[in-house]
């Protein structure tokens, strides 16, 4: 019905990919995050979670060169990843991937922590009291009752992700097929002539999934909260 | 069978409270008794492992379980003490069947189908496996409670107030259940509710401030029922 082109199409599968790796493999790290400021009090975690905080607030501009100078090739990081790991992120899409994934972090972490402290810890002491050690009281209890707040989180990850530009555009550029997300590639059509059409059709696609993952996850917050009320 | 000697300090509201009980229990029922905020559910928590006393020894038979002068503290977790808490604390994210089996999965014990259907018989709550805790009842969920408990094959039953969130019915309901318990496992069954003590205790450790003030029969029941109810 949206008569795409190849090119657009790239870009929408570009952005689901890129938002998806940095959701998924953002996912661990948020939870042990999150776990950490719900449970553990230490020195300099009000800091800590200011700087978790940080891309928040933060012009995305600044959040993106910060991230071209330290992961770019030249970069401290960057270089030590291209010379030892072979890994390369400015003007990947991986680095897009790290992009999006530290710009939708905090509000990866927010909805776990706010549910991991919600859960009632006289369950977990119920469950040391029946021979279960720490990791699996985390396991079979805690993570199962932060569920919906992991669900939560995900989708506020994703749809961060899935839209940011001003940090991306930053560290890996706007390059067809690579790095070009739907929102550099709407960007794009803005900056050339003739370009409305394709411009909205990429705003319908960018409201279709937003909407859609919206719906998702509401159905699978219902789901995981009614496995806690009966049914 | 249980020997306990322990100190510990607490922060109250109004200032410090110390626990130092010592007291050694029987096979059988041993109430703790005595009134609310005497620091009877500390002394459980102590045996349980989940408050660490500052200083004295807990063992079972010969196996040690806490002592601070040698720093022995062995985890809740291989304790091997079941716990019946007050609110009975059913994981509300997995079926009363699931429930009942977290026990004997996390001690890592083999599933034994005989054994969890003759304590779910004892226990009458064949009927309730296929449930969510959060569409139980009071007294059904502390039934399913004590089954969880018992299923990892404690080699003592703690039960703290175990009774108190019931009204008087439900609490006739679920007292002979506790009663055919008593050939199962040793228990330590902690109330400050004379009545409910004189029908399961076999011997009674009376607790008042923080200190052991008696230890004895049903007779220590008797005497103090008109100042605790």
């Amino acid at each position: 019905m949206l008569d795409l082109t190849p090119d657009e199409w790239t870009a929408i599968a570009l952005s689901l990919r890129i938002a998806l790796v940095a959701t998924a493999v953002g996912l661990p790290f948020g939870v042990a995050v999150a776990w950490l400021l719900a449970r553990k009090d230490f020195w300099g975690k009000t800091l800590f979670d200011g700087i978790i905080h940080l891309p928040l607030v933060l012009p995305p501009v600044v959040t993106g060169y910060l991230l071209l100078i330290s992961f770019g090739r030249r970069g401290p990081i960057g270089a030590f990843l291209a010379d030892y790991l072979g890994i390369v992120l400015s003007f990947r899409w991986t680095g897009a991937a790290l992009a999006c994934g530290i710009m939708g972090f905090p509000l990866l972490v927010r909805p776990i922590r706010l549910a991991i402290e919600a859960i009632d810890q006289k369950l977990e002491q119920a469950a040391a009291t029946l021979g279960a050690n720490r990791l699996r009281v985390f396991a079979t209890v805690t993570l199962p009752l932060a569920l919906p707040g992991l669900i939560a989180g995900c989708v506020l990850c994703f749809a961060k992700a899935l839209g940011e530009f001003g940090a991306t555009i930053t560290f890996v550029s706007n390059i067809p097929g690579e790095t070009q997300t739907i929102s550099a590639a709407i960007y794009t059509f803005t900056q050339i002539p003739g370009g409305d059409a394709g411009a909205g059709r990429l705003v319908l696609v960018a409201i279709a999934i937003s909407l859609v993952a919206l719906v998702l996850s509401e159905w699978l917050a219902r789901r995981a909260g009614m496995r806690f009320h009966g049914e | 069978m249980l020997s306990v000697d322990v100190e510990k300090r607490l922060r109250a509201r109004d200032g410090e409270f110390t626990v130092s009980a010592r007291f050694a229990t029987a096979n059988g029922v041993t109430a703790l008794f005595g009134p609310s905020g005497s620091g009877k559910s500390t002394l459980v928590n102590m045996i349980a492992g989940l408050v660490t006393p500052d200083r004295g020894r807990i063992a079972i038979a010969d196996t040690v379980l806490f002592d601070s002068k040698v720093r022995i503290n062995v985890p809740t977790h291989q304790r091997r003490i079941g716990y019946v808490f007050q609110e009975g604390r059913l994981f509300p994210h997995l079926s009363v069947a699931s429930n009942i089996d977290y026990g004997r999965r996390m001690s890592g014990l083999p599933a034994d189908p005989a054994e969890t259907k003759r304590i779910v018989d004892l226990l009458d709550i064949a009927h309730l496996v296929d449930r969510r805790p959060g569409k139980l009842s009071g007294g059904e969920r502390q039934r399913v409670a004590v089954g969880r408990a018992l299923l990892m094959r404690p080699r003592l039953l703690l039960l703290d107030e175990p009774l108190a969130a019931l009204d008087a019915a439900r609490k006739r309901e679920i007292l002979p259940y506790l009663q055919r318990l008593r050939d199962e496992v040793p228990m330590v069954y902690v109330s400050h509710h004379a009545g409910e003590l004189r029908r399961i205790a076999t011997s009674v450790v009376r607790i008042d401030g923080g200190r052991v003030a008696a230890v004895g029969g049903k007779e220590l029941l008797e005497e103090l029922d008109a100042d605790v109810v």
